[in-house]
């Protein structure tokens, strides 16, 4: 879509994120400088919104801090973010999952995905690659 | 020393500092440019040189004046003129002194910048076509609801009995755009030599794929 030199001048940028998409829970290890000492906050919620492409990309956090909704946007490209982790797939059938803003407590949960297979051809694959060897 | 470049506006992206601040920049792909073309001031009145923009695409069909411009024609060949690939797009740079060395012939590159410099960045604007009051010269309007049947008119241009005319100059609707603008003090972010790409803080006028003059802040 964007033009390949405007790719090309933003690949350098780019940070190597793990992948995750929209459900998901992830915890997101952001930078902090206070005085001239620098620590790691975590903050860890649901994926509901992943917009933009490129070096422009964001993701919206959205997690439920003593009963109040929190949200919080991070430019997946930023040089504050340290690293991403990710927690569990969620299952889930919208692009946006901006209804979770209207749900409280265990409606506003998302069903795990469930992963069982994919992880069992990941080690059957592993184990192959190691008995070939 | 030619102190500007003829660019192309690629288009625009951000770039992270180490520090987590966000810098919109233009991509301009700058230059590689050539010298057509020598002025002195003892034959031309002043001190300049022609520059053109090299691209991948040279134009098809070049009238012959053109051609003989570029050196091409046996009669300039003739005359001892060095043949230059004809480019789209010629533009004039004034140089300081006449005992610049520069030759024709000679390349002018992305590399005479360099980051945290200050540029100006001549470029032609979008056209915007007949635009009215409000857009072209930023007037207020008039109240959306309310039953106020003043939107965007221009309301009062001038006075009564005196002086039963309207002041030349008097800022109206009409033609806005595809005009030569000059954005002044821009600061470069970064030079990439090898893909002659120039990242400018800010933003430039012109469409896309438009061409600009980049010089050196006077």
């Amino acid at each position: 879509m964007n033009n390949p030199i405007i790719d090309d001048v933003e690949k350098k940028g780019l940070r190597q994120n793990p992948v995750f998409s929209i459900g998901d829970t992830i915890k997101v290890h952001v930078r902090i400088k206070e005085g001239d000492k620098e620590r790691l906050q975590i903050f860890e919620g649901v994926v509901i919104a992943r917009k933009h492409g490129g070096i422009r990309e964001t993701v919206t956090v959205r997690k439920t801090s003593f009963g109040v909704g929190v949200e919080r946007i991070f430019p997946l490209h930023a040089t504050i973010i340290d690293h991403i982790d990710l927690i569990k797939r969620g299952r889930i059938r919208r692009a946006k999952l901006y209804y979770l803003r209207d749900l409280r407590g265990k409606a506003a949960r998302i069903r795990e995905l469930d992963t069982r297979a994919e992880k069992m051809a990941a080690k059957a694959a592993k184990a192959a690659k190691a008995n070939n060897k | 020393m030619v102190n500007g470049i003829i660019g192309k506006k690629i288009g625009m992206t951000q770039v992270f500092a180490p520090d987590g601040t966000v810098t919109c920049v233009t991509v301009i792909k700058a230059g590689p440019c050539v010298v057509v073309q020598r002025k002195t001031a003892s034959r031309d009145g002043y001190e300049a040189v022609q520059l053109g923009l090299v691209e991948d695409r040279t134009p098809k069909r070049v009238s012959k004046p053109l051609l003989g411009h570029f050196g091409q024609t046996d009669k300039a060949k003739a005359r001892g003129k060095n043949p230059i690939p004809p480019t789209r797009i010629l533009r004039e740079f004034r140089l300081e002194n006449s005992e610049d060395g520069t030759k024709v012939g000679d390349s002018v590159l992305v590399g005479q910048f360099t980051a945290n410099d200050e540029i100006d960045v001549i470029g032609t604007t979008k056209g915007r076509g007949f635009a009215g009051f409000v857009k072209r010269h930023g007037f207020g309007g008039g109240r959306a609801s309310h039953g106020s049947m003043f939107h965007r008119a221009p309301g009062s241009i001038g006075a009564s009995a005196f002086p039963s005319r309207v002041i030349p100059g008097t800022r109206m609707a009409g033609h806005m755009g595809v005009a030569r603008k000059t954005i002044l003090n821009l600061q470069v972010v970064q030079v990439d030599v090898e893909n002659n790409l120039l990242l400018v803080k800010g933003s430039i006028p012109g469409p896309k794929g438009g061409y600009v003059l980049i010089r050196k802040k006077k």
